[in-house]
């Protein structure tokens, strides 16, 4: 009797692990982007993600005229995810095979889609319909090819960095915006710029950083307040000061190397610890703690770094502090530098119709949606004569943005490194940076061992 | 499992061959949900520890040992165990001595209900809510525990505040192994009241007899005589707590930190082993270490079993 039972628990069992054997089985999902012209003779619904929030009324705004103009039998369906959210979301979406058609990408995280086969090359689709990928800014398009020479996505808008003025303060220390647009900062003592931020220092007694009797452990506002934890990147706090310090993080895109060991970088880092400790710059605690944004719309910190996307929150009608901006400051090379950064939307292999996804992406990438983006003065379109709307809404909103565009026009400006384990490197180099703005360990003697560990990272 | 205990309990005991078929039938739905949701993912996870499977393209090789020789020499590992054993030790001992204080005195001072039940409050909450509770309450900026901190006359006896318990290298584990006592205590001291309950009253009464205090006979009568169950409750315990993940991944994460930092301080082998898998798709990796945690645990809980002889009762 008991045998018998015991054969009926093995039979079953074996069978429900078939079940889920079966159950578990890939499937492709989606062709390959055939060459044959594309014709939607049926309702073609299009799934596409976007982190910003600020966005979407204006992407909305392009799926309804391109659904309406274009293509009336694809219609576009977008949701939005905050960016924490996003790419965990993202990845959960891959490997359950309900990842959207389309999705908005970033510079740091699409190489390790294209290592994983999940992105969808657009070269075939772009020589087919002959879109030129000469009319975005210069250099935006070539971030998105890998070095087999396969386009991932079509560029969207680029953002630049600059330096995030709280006018009032400013008015207090009696400081014009014009002083930081010709500031000057090195890292040995902050230069010009260093004499401003000491300036817009206060303890809580009212001495302010650059008077006798200041108070570094007690301090009411810092003069500089970082944007964010270092990272490994520090596309809106660091890089653009070792940048004008001379630091190349990565010799060329995709490197094999990166230069996190360079004194250039250990300089800049080691400036920023310092200044932290001398009571001008926001302690690394309260930037994890609170997020180095809203110390600064607190007033808890004077000025900081920011990227251009921010600059609806920062000027818009829900801040109390009235703000202005500065170009970033000419560093010890003499010249300025900010971060280069765009984002583009990439296809992924998940899409049941690819063609139908390529219209949407081609018709995001063209002067029509951008000028709608442009228009929303939320971000800078890709496309110059897009951005150039953007610039004009920003002027009739009353914000004077060539701070950011300035870096654009001079030429001032170094592009995002590109690697293909960008979460790897972060993961080596942030806590690393952490510990350094902690005052837990010197810079030089920090990064030479984390840089050997990225090293080891993109070699392998 | 399952069938086997009940196999050697139908032999040793009474004849109940007869009800095997209904018993089956019984066994059934828990044997399905086992199966399919327990014993193949256990399966399949060993499998993908051998292979370099890749979470988002959902494909991998098989590449033999590789990850486990990449795991012997991987720092990050060693690390991360150390935390977690770290936060085990806090966690496990100053959870276990409240529980077994608050359910002595319930067992012997009160057998009010609803006093059971707002022990069980904390840990009916979800916890991606404690953890977003205590974020805000231990805040170095605006949390109540701060301020509450001030306003004890302490006179800096803990150094001067604010504490940024979160943002503090040394502080950040000891702070969420307090976080998950508070959580768990009541939970605890529910198990170990229900175990006291076996107790029979007459021991407490012979003792009171012989002139003993009740210091004495929670040292001589209770603390003996609840070895099994407290082993019982030490298994379940030290195990969730290897488990530690959410409230780290959220506490820690915060408004702008990195989880599991700061200075990954906080790395638990959970994090480690979701930020492999989520963070760097390295699904094989993740489950290599995943392997070797279960194994680390079953050699934990079958030691403790044998240390804390759970299998024989003095009462018998």
């Amino acid at each position: 009797m008991r045998n018998k039972t015991l054969r009926l628990f093995a039979a079953l069992l074996a069978l429900a692990m078939v079940a889920a054997a079966c159950g578990g089985g890939d499937d492709d999902g989606g062709g390959s982007a055939s060459g044959e012209a594309p014709s939607f003779d049926e309702a073609v619904a299009i799934d596409y993600w976007l982190w910003d929030a600020n966005q979407q009324p204006f992407y909305e705004q392009c799926a309804a005229d391109f659904t309406a103009n274009v293509q009336p039998n694809i219609s576009v369906t977008i949701e939005q995810f905050g960016w924490g959210d996003y790419w965990t979301g993202l990845t959960a979406a891959f490997a359950s095979d309900s990842a959207p058609d389309v999705f908005t990408d970033h510079l740091a995280r699409y190489p390790e889609f294209v290592e994983s086969g999940v992105l969808v090359s657009l070269n075939d689709l772009v020589d087919r319909d002959g879109v030129d990928v000469d009319q975005y800014f210069p250099g935006l398009a070539e971030l998105w090819t890998s070095p087999d020479g396969d386009r991932f996505g079509l560029p969207k808008d680029f953002d630049t960095i600059a330096m995030v003025l709280n006018e009032d303060m400013l008015a207090d220390a009696g400081i014009t915006v014009e002083e930081f647009a010709s500031a000057e900062w090195n890292p040995d003592d902050g230069g010009t710029w260093g004499e401003l931020i000491q300036r817009l220092t206060i303890d809580a007694n009212g001495v302010r950083g650059n008077e006798d009797g200041f108070d570094s452990s007690n301090v009411a506002v810092y003069g500089f307040g970082l944007e964010g934890a270092f990272g490994a990147f520090g596309q809106t706090t660091f890089s653009s000061f070792a940048a004008s310090n001379g630091y190349v993080a990565t010799d060329e895109p995709w490197a094999n190397e990166a230069n996190f060991g360079d004194e250039e970088l250990a300089e800049t880092i080691q400036f920023f610890a310092d200044w932290i400790a001398a009571g001008y710059v926001t302690p690394i605690e309260d930037v994890e703690s609170l997020g180095g944004t809203t110390i600064f719309q607190e007033g808890g910190a004077a000025t900081q770094t920011n990227g251009s996307w921010m600059i609806s929150t920062l000027s818009g009608d829900a801040t109390t502090v009235p703000v202005a901006y500065a170009p970033l400051p000419v560093g010890p090379i003499g010249e300025r530098r900010s971060m280069f950064n765009g984002l583009a939307d990439s296809i992924t292999t998940s899409a049941e119709n690819p063609d139908a996804a390529w219209e949407w992406v081609k018709y995001m990438a063209s002067p029509a949606c951008q000028e709608v983006v442009g228009e929303g003065a939320v971000v800078f379109p890709a496309i110059p004569s897009a951005a150039e709307v953007a610039q004009e809404a920003h002027t009739a909103n009353g914000v004077d943005v060539s701070a950011f565009t300035v870096h654009v026009d001079d030429g001032t400006t170094f592009l995002f490194p590109i690697n293909d384990s960008a979460s790897r490197v972060e993961d080596a180099v942030g806590p690393v940076m952490q510990q350094i703005l902690r005052g837990e360990g010197s810079a030089a003697d920090l990064l030479p061992a984390a840089a050997e560990e990225v090293n080891s990272i993109l070699g392998g | 499992m399952t069938a086997a205990t009940t196999t050697k309990q139908a032999s040793n005991k009474t004849n109940l061959s007869g009800g095997w078929p209904v018993a089956f039938w019984f066994l059934l739905p828990s044997l399905i949900g086992f199966t399919l949701f327990f014993f193949v993912p256990t399966l399949r996870g060993f499998y993908l520890s051998f292979t370099d499977w890749n979470l988002l393209g959902n494909e991998g090789e098989f590449i033999g040992l590789e990850n486990y020789r990449t795991l012997a020499g991987d720092d990050n590992f060693y690390d991360s165990m150390l935390t977690t054993l770290w936060y085990v030790v806090l966690n496990i001992g100053s959870q276990t001595i409240l529980a077994i204080m608050i359910a002595v005195m319930m067992d012997r001072l009160t057998k009010s209900t609803t006093i059971r039940s707002i022990l069980l409050l904390p840990w009916l909450m979800p916890n991606v809510v404690v953890a977003l509770l205590w974020l805000w309450m231990l805040d170095g900026n605006f949390g109540v525990v701060n301020a509450f901190i001030d306003w004890l006359p302490l006179g800096g006896l803990f150094g001067d505040g604010p504490f940024r318990f979160f943002q503090d290298v040394g502080k950040v584990i000891p702070a969420i192994a307090a976080i998950n006592t508070w959580k768990f205590t009541g939970y605890t001291a529910l198990l170990i009241f229900a175990g006291l309950q076996t107790i029979p009253k007459s021991v407490y009464e012979a003792g009171a007899m012989d002139g003993a205090t009740e210091l004495q006979m929670f040292r001589n009568i209770t603390l003996p005589l609840m070895r099994p169950v407290l082993a019982l409750v030490l298994v379940l315990t030290i195990v969730g707590s290897f488990q530690v993940f959410d409230i780290v991944q959220v506490a820690t994460g915060g408004f702008g930190g990195q989880p599991g930092g700061p200075v990954n301080a906080s790395r638990v082998i959970y994090l480690y082993i979701f930020q492999n898998a989520i963070n760097f798709n390295d699904l094989g990796y993740a489950a290599a270490i995943s392997v070797v945690l279960v194994i680390i645990l079953l050699g934990v809980t079958a030691l403790q079993m044998r240390l804390l002889r759970a299998g024989e009762s003095d009462l018998a």
